[in-house]
């Protein structure tokens, strides 16, 4: 009887989705899962329910960034989780963990196996600079050293050496906030979070008392938010120290500017002009005006040469920074480089501009039948909000090609089917959102010994250890 | 600060509703009797006005979440001032009569958001009262995608 019952909700099920106006079902196929991923699917199967999502990500786990880049000081900004795992469990919605686009899987296999494949496997690479001495120890990039201390995998075993006290910064937006904060926040605060252990236990043993954060251009040029700066005033034990010199003028330009410049502006201001420093024992010193020429050091950095810049041009938004001639050196035992993300071409079958770092696309369209959302699609800019609005842009698309027969649902497609059986051909374990939850259970349990939320696990083959116990993934849904 | 962690967790509680069982969560400033209904407009972008209600206390993001009323996104941080996704838009006159004034972490959060006017306020940070029944608030359409309803 009750077997019954549920074969035939079973059925309602299948007959819901294909007996609508349309009569097939859009197979689909996400790359990628981190927000840009969910959000996609949470708008597709919104506005057009009548199809199959499959969201094949690289790492064991999902949902990106908000896991390792996210600060681990920041959870609150991790409760989109929630509504994440909601849109992963419905009925049309499959995750498909450890698959490597590019690797296991082409663009044309997806292409062969779905109406349209949406990629939105994000920006895991950085620039550098290109300049003498950038491969000396302790060089490090701002998005290694984020995915250190939230436990990335690639990451787990960077080096990092904090015996030095002065640390330099170079690049003022938020990633470089972020970590300008790990370094210089008490560890009790950090304790509680779920930075990783071994970052904890590095930090316990810093010596690091100055962190300089170094711009091109000028405080009306910094690309970090209100919110990040406040909490940095706010420090507990670290006072933020300004170059007053560098404030000259800008008091004026404050009542013809509009927000959010001119909130950030006039705390940058109150705090550059008006208060004193308090009495701490680390300091925060954002620097401008300032282009690193080289890096100092035999083999691990010692201290970096700036070229000092003036600025040129009228409107600010527009000023370009360039040399005054005159060189400056400061004293440094870590650089971390925080200079940007870029994408990869992770197929060769893709539209790809490589100057930008991105994928060539108008709207979240690439080519027929080939999508995308999130920082590959816009660049790694903005925070979730944004990548929530592109991703929505997108699969309103999507549904659009559909609905006008862009994207032709008569042609019969595989969907999951050929490709897990290609993967399994291929070796590939995947991870089912079951397998997921399994590792999410033990990384609390894990945590809950340690008195965090959570401790992580930075070790793949771990993971898919602990996933087994989850249900398989199949092609039935 | 304390006020806003508590809201935080309220919010919290109230989406884990969406999943697991009912469960009230109390404002622990007023009694419980004493609790009316407040009428609540949300008009969305493309002009279609949800007419809803919520009770005295609850905040606009938990009468979205308690309504189940369908606006994409709205709330991803669950009411703990770190997305700016609750964006709503005020009539002046209701603006003013907000008791609260925003508080600046309210603002810098508000900031980053879409189509930010000068009677904006963020849904999380709002709490009803009384006086504010028959109130109707704009949805801004980055949030909710006008095509898409
Ligand atoms: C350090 C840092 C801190 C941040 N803090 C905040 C914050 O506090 N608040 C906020 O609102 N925003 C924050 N952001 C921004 C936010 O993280 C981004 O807006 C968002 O994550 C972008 O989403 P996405 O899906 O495009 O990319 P991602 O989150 O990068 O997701 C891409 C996914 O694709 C996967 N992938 C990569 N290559 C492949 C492949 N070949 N095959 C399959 N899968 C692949 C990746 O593993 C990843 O899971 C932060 C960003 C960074 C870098
Ligand atoms: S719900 Fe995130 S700020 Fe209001």
């Amino acid at each position: 009887m009750i077997r019954y019952c549920s074969l035939s909700i079973q059925r309602s099920v299948r007959t819901f989705m294909t007996s609508s106006t349309q009569s097939q079902v859009a197979k689909l196929c996400i790359v990628g899962g981190g927000p840009a991923a969910f959000y996609t699917a949470q708008h597709i199967i919104k506005t057009f329910p009548e199809c199959e999502i499959d969201i094949l990500e690289r790492l064991p786990v999902p949902f990106g960034l908000v896991r390792f880049g996210v600060a681990p000081d920041h959870p609150e900004v991790k409760n989109v989780i929630n509504t994440f795992t909601k849109t992963a469990k419905s009925p049309q919605v499959r995750f498909a963990g450890n698959v490597n686009f590019g690797i296991d899987l082409s663009l044309q296999e997806l292409k062969e196996a779905y109406h349209a494949v949406i990629l939105t496997y994000g920006a895991e690479e950085d620039k550098t600079f290109g300049i003498p001495g950038e491969n000396l120890k302790n060089i490090i990039s701002a998005r290694e050293f984020v995915g250190w201390y939230n436990g990335l995998p690639r990451d787990k075993d960077l080096n990092v050496d904090l015996s030095d006290e002065n640390v330099v910064i170079l690049g003022q937006g938020n990633v470089a906030v972020d970590a300008a904060r790990m370094l210089l926040s008490p560890l009790d605060e950090l304790r509680k979070t779920d930075i990783t252990e071994h970052a904890l236990a590095t930090l316990a043993d810093s010596k690091v008392k100055t962190v300089y954060l170094v711009g091109r251009r000028g405080p009306m040029q910094v690309a970090f938010t209100i919110k990040e700066l406040r909490e940095m005033i706010n420090l507990k034990d670290c006072s933020s120290i300004f170059e007053k010199e560098h404030f000259q003028g800008i008091p004026e330009l404050i009542p013809n500017l509009v927000r959010p410049r001119k909130r950030l502006t006039e705390l940058l201001v109150k705090s550059a002009l008006e208060t004193n420093p308090k009495p701490s024992s680390k300091t925060f010193r954002p620097l401008f005006l300032r282009s690193p020429l080289s890096f100092t050091g035999d083999s691990k950095v010692t201290g970096v040469e700036f070229d000092l810049n003036t600025l040129q041009g009228e409107e600010f938004e527009h000023q370009t920074a360039i040399s005054t001639g005159v060189k400056e050196s400061i004293k440094s035992g870590l650089v971390l480089r925080s200079i940007g993300y870029r994408s990869v071409c992770a197929d060769p079958g893709i539209p790809f501009d490589k100057q930008k770092g991105r994928v060539i696309n108008t709207k979240g369209r690439v080519d027929h039948g080939v999508y995308s959302a999130g920082w590959l699609s816009t660049g790694p800019v903005g925070v979730i909000l944004s990548t929530m609005s592109n991703a929505f842009e997108t699969g309103a698309n999507v549904v659009d090609d559909i609905r006008q027969d862009i994207i032709n649902l008569n042609e019969k497609k595989p969907g999951l089917r050929a490709i897990l059986s290609k993967l399994d051909a291929r070796g590939v374990q995947t991870v089912s959102f079951d397998g997921w939850e399994k590792i999410d259970q033990e990384e609390t349990k894990r945590g809950k010994a340690l008195g965090k939320p959570r401790e992580k696990i930075v070790n793949i083959g771990e993971m898919l250890q602990i996933a087994e116990s989850g249900k398989k993934l199949t092609a039935k849904g | 600060m304390a006020q806003s962690a508590l809201r935080g967790l309220c919010s919290r509680a109230q989406s884990f509703r969406l999943f697991v069982v009912p469960q009230r969560c109390h404002s622990l400033s007023r009694p419980l009797f004493k609790k009316e209904d407040v009428e609540v407009t949300f008009i969305k972008a493309s002009g279609e006005a949800i007419k809803t209600k919520g009770k005295e206390g609850d905040s606009l993001l938990d009468v979205v979440v308690n309504n189940n009323i369908d606006l994409d996104g709205f709330g991803a941080c669950e009411g703990t001032l770190t997305c700016s996704t609750c964006h709503l838009i005020f009539k002046q006159n209701d603006f003013d009569e907000l008791p609260e004034k925003p508080t600046d972490e309210e603002l810098d959060m508000l900031d980053l958001a879409y189509e930010l006017t000068e009677t904006s306020r963020l849904g999380c940070q709002i709490n009803l009262s009384k006086k504010l029944n028959g109130l109707e608030v704009k949805v801004p359409s980055t949030i909710n995608d006008a095509r898409s309803s």
